[in-house]
């Protein structure tokens, strides 16, 4: 009896490869934009271009992310809408800090 | 998992009231995590926007690279700052070190969803092997921040000189090693505070990772998902452990390449 309950009644589906391929695929494409991000921090000036660049390129690593490795993509969609729409309100968070620090350094120096 | 015959699904394994229920088609325990997930993000989101409101109310170091000093009349340059490698002292490796840490760490995010792969196969080797490569890339990243850490609080060789206010309340002008909450060489004692504070905190969330990814490690090892009849486990897991990841992807434009 402890012997039967011990042993698998689970059946092991074998691989597939498409899916492994797509995994690998996703993960070359994230190191690809780091080190995009890498070769930018070296070459370009900095300033508004290169930290709206790295912003851009951020937020489409996190794309990845969320969507091929924690799989929201394929939840179902009011899932999916209930953890994306509520990051609308850090949109404006980002706005009005942002907008604080400036002022705060136009008193300031 | 199980066969849906109505519009919320419920789990033969559990009773409608005994978190049996699947709205949205996730399971009670995923749809948690998401939902822990998104908190997680606004804690982290307030302290990145923090450190972006802080950083913009100080002048950005306007000078070349070559002749970086710290001061903390500006915010430092960060690949003046992080540019140090273990085993090689005094050698010029801007960023270098965090971007293998990057490396190190979204390698086990792949190997994370690959673990996770396994589960949806109820292949219990494929699970193991890929727990074990994600362990050690978890403990690596975080070996590698008690060095950055530790590098960064003893700092450099030659310091900077720093006109501050000291703990006994009065105007010093001295030469300062390092960081603290007080002081640091590299900046205004914000950018050291904001540091500790928000890699800390990046830091305890890669800990407990950790933590659970050896339990997950374990359980799937001697044979408790098979018995349980499912990999849910490593699914929710990985949640966390991709998270992780996520937050780390903009700990690092936002600290190291902005």
């Amino acid at each position: 009896m402890e012997i039967q309950e011990n042993k698998s009644t689970l059946s092991v589906t074998p691989r597939n490869d498409e899916k492994i391929k797509k995994i690998w695929k996703t993960a070359g494409i994230l190191l690809a934009i780091t080190v995009v991000e890498f070769i930018m921090a070296f070459t370009m000036g900095r300033g508004i271009l290169l930290y709206s660049a790295f912003i851009i390129l951020t937020i489409w690593k996190a794309k990845y992310i969320m969507m091929e490795f924690m799989h929201l993509g394929d939840e179902v969609k009011p899932l999916f809408y209930s953890i994306i729409v509520p990051l609308i309100f850090l949109v404006w968070l980002v706005i009005a800090l942002v907008k604080e620090g400036s002022e705060i350094f136009l008193l300031r120096w | 998992m199980s066969a849906h015959s109505t519009a919320i699904g419920v789990s033969s394994k559990r009773g409608v009231w005994d978190g049996g229920n699947e709205p949205l088609k996730a399971s009670y325990g995923k749809l948690m995590m998401w939902f822990f997930l998104l908190s997680d993000i606004f804690t982290f989101a307030a302290f990145l926007i923090t450190y972006i409101s802080i950083r913009v109310s100080y002048p950005a170091y306007a000078g070349s690279a070559e002749v970086f000093a710290g001061s903390n009349e500006y915010w430092p340059v960060p690949e003046m700052v992080f540019k140090a490698l273990p085993f090689l002292h005094g050698f010029n490796a801007p960023l270098i070190f965090v971007g293998i840490m990057t490396f190190i760490l979204i390698a086990s995010s792949v190997t994370m969803v690959l673990a996770v792969e396994a589960g949806h196969r109820n292949d219990r080797k494929d699970v193991v092997k890929w727990m074990l490569w994600t362990l050690v890339g978890g403990i690596t990243f975080l070996s590698c921040q008690a060095w950055e850490w530790s590098h960064f609080i003893h700092g450099t060789d030659g310091g900077s000189v720093l006109t501050y206010v000291n703990s006994l309340g009065k105007v010093v002008q001295e030469t300062v090693f390092g960081a603290n909450l007080h002081v640091n060489e590299y900046g205004p004692a914000a950018f050291a505070q904001l540091f500790f504070f928000i890699t800390g905190f990046h830091g305890f969330h890669v800990t407990v990772g950790v933590f659970l990814l050896f339990l997950c490690f374990y359980q799937a090892a001697v044979g408790i998902y098979d018995r349980r009849g499912h990999y849910e486990m490593v699914e929710k897991i990985g949640l966390y452990w991709h998270f992780v990841d996520l937050v780390w992807v903009f700990v690092f434009t936002l600290f190291y390449l902005i």
